[in-house]
């Protein structure tokens, strides 16, 4: 599992988390996190592992309990993981994660 | 010379579905705007502390993808902090998560640092450091009536609350559920709503349950507070104990506004709304009407407010400040935001084509 504390080589497998341009301020001004993961991680994981700096991102995706918030989308090589397994979905390295808000409001 | 007197202005805050707008002026009448703060976010309760030698505004934003957060600015919005872990956070044993601010209030002088939030899902928080960390009260969340509390349309929420400047009496409302008072700082709950109607239940008269839609004290009677209710308008003289009607006078006695005079003695105001299937100002003619002797009767207030205004005014859309004489400000879910600098008599419009208004605070603070 990765967390924030691994640190492996640079040419370490990692998996990558694109964020929308809305959320890149809450995240150093960085449009793609990564995590350092030696095999599959779930996407709850994942989440925590590239959050750890940013807890204001972290409230923006889920809410206390954990639930990915309702018009938040993650999608895991192209599909969104609500159809999958959820935030239990495993993810593994060299796939990449596309954080995106879905369309609502008014 | 330099005048001997502090130096006064005006600060109204206007909270609205898609982002917050802030005005000053210095007589109330003329205002400048900055803003939408928070674009895109509504912003459904506001707070403004003029305590501890500041100006801290404070907002409930709710943003439909990013979800609420509580932020705060102490130089009228030039710039806004958050607390990295969120300023409202349910404990992780109560399995909840945080819907919406409905209600920030700051305390009396007399316990500086202490705010208060009423929220969505039905609970209070209390902050003692200014409303940057607030804890869960533990005794009405943990009470027995919980699980019967319902929603309103709006959602299920605690939306006022009224503390005792001096005791520990503190009220709280909520929809729904009606009236809730502690006598101990919060520790401990009893609902208090006897007299007050829920005609929509099975009895009418339950302990429990009223869709109470906004409660405020009386300032200068011990004891005395109004409730304007889902249907009824009502005062109580002994703390809550009981709850007579006062709505004779009025030409609806729906709506979700109760103001109180920050001063003086039986004057509360409110702006009815013909219901329950229209909920609109009754014959599309908005005003507000003001008692003075405590619900005994009414005056219609409405010169400078439009005819043909067929949109409501929530239950937080509306405030007063603490001037001499208080000034008395409203908006409307069309946008469109009113102000009086006379309690009332004449107003202004001092703002329009706004999103829907959910929520306004002013207040009178120092500087220029």
């Amino acid at each position: 599992m990765a967390t924030a504390g691994d640190r492996g080589q640079a040419a370490a497998p990692s998996i990558t988390v694109v964020l929308p341009s809305i959320l890149q301020p809450l995240a150093g001004g960085q449009s793609i996190l990564t995590a350092p993961a030696d095999g599959p991680v779930t996407v709850a994981e994942l989440l925590d592992a590239v959050t750890t700096d940013f807890a204001v991102l972290a409230r923006r995706l889920r809410d206390e309990t954990g639930a990915l918030r309702r018009f938040v989308n993650i999608y895991v090589d192209g599909d969104e993981v609500r159809r999958l397994q959820g935030l239990e979905t495993e993810v593994s390295p060299g796939q990449e994660v596309l954080v995106i808000q879905s369309v609502a409001g008014g | 010379m330099v005048g001997m007197t502090t130096a006064k202005s005006f600060v109204l805050a206007i909270g609205t579905k898609k982002g917050l707008w802030i005005a000053t002026s210095q007589d109330r009448r003329e205002w400048s705007f900055t803003g939408p703060h928070f674009l895109m976010s509504e912003i459904p309760s506001i707070g403004i502390d003029t305590r501890n030698g500041r100006t801290r505004i404070m907002v409930g934003v709710r943003n439909e993808h990013w979800g609420p957060t509580v932020a705060h600015s102490d130089d009228l919005g030039a710039t806004w902090s958050e607390p990295e872990q969120g300023a409202i956070k349910f404990p992780e044993d109560t399995g909840a998560a945080l819907e919406r601010i409905w209600q920030i209030y700051p305390d009396a002088e007399s316990r500086p640092g202490v705010v208060w939030a009423g929220a969505e899902p039905i609970s209070v928080w209390k902050s003692t450091d200014g409303g940057e960390h607030f804890e869960l009260n533990r005794g009405l969340w943990d009470h027995p009536h919980r699980t019967e509390w319902g929603a309103g349309y709006g959602g299920a929420a605690a939306h006022s609350i009224v503390v005792h400047p001096a005791r520990e009496t503190v009220h709280v409302a909520m929809s729904t559920g009606g009236v809730y008072r502690s006598l101990d700082g919060g520790a401990s709950w009893e609902a208090r709503n006897r007299g007050i109607s829920a005609y929509f239940m099975p009895d009418p008269n339950p302990e429990f349950g009223q869709c109470v839609h906004k409660i405020a004290a009386d300032a200068a009677v011990d004891g005395r507070l109004y409730a304007q209710n889902h249907h009824g308008v009502y005062r109580t003289d002994d703390n809550a104990e009981t709850w007579n009607s006062i709505a004779e006078g009025l030409p609806a006695d729906f709506g979700f506004v109760m103001l109180t005079h920050p001063r003086r003695e039986g004057t509360a105001w409110v702006v009815p709304l013909k219901a329950d299937g229209e909920r609109i100002p009754p014959n599309g003619e908005l005003a507000v009407h003001r008692t003075d002797d405590a619900g005994g009767s009414w005056k219609r207030l409405s010169n400078g407010l439009p005819t043909g205004e067929y949109n409501s005014v929530l239950r937080d859309a509306a405030s007063v400040d603490t001037a001499e004489p208080a000034g008395v400000y409203f908006g409307t879910r069309g946008g469109t935001v009113y102000a009086s600098a006379d309690e009332g008599e004449t107003f202004t419009e001092v703002a329009a084509h706004l999103p829907d208004v959910l929520c306004v605070r002013a207040a009178v603070v120092a500087g220029a």
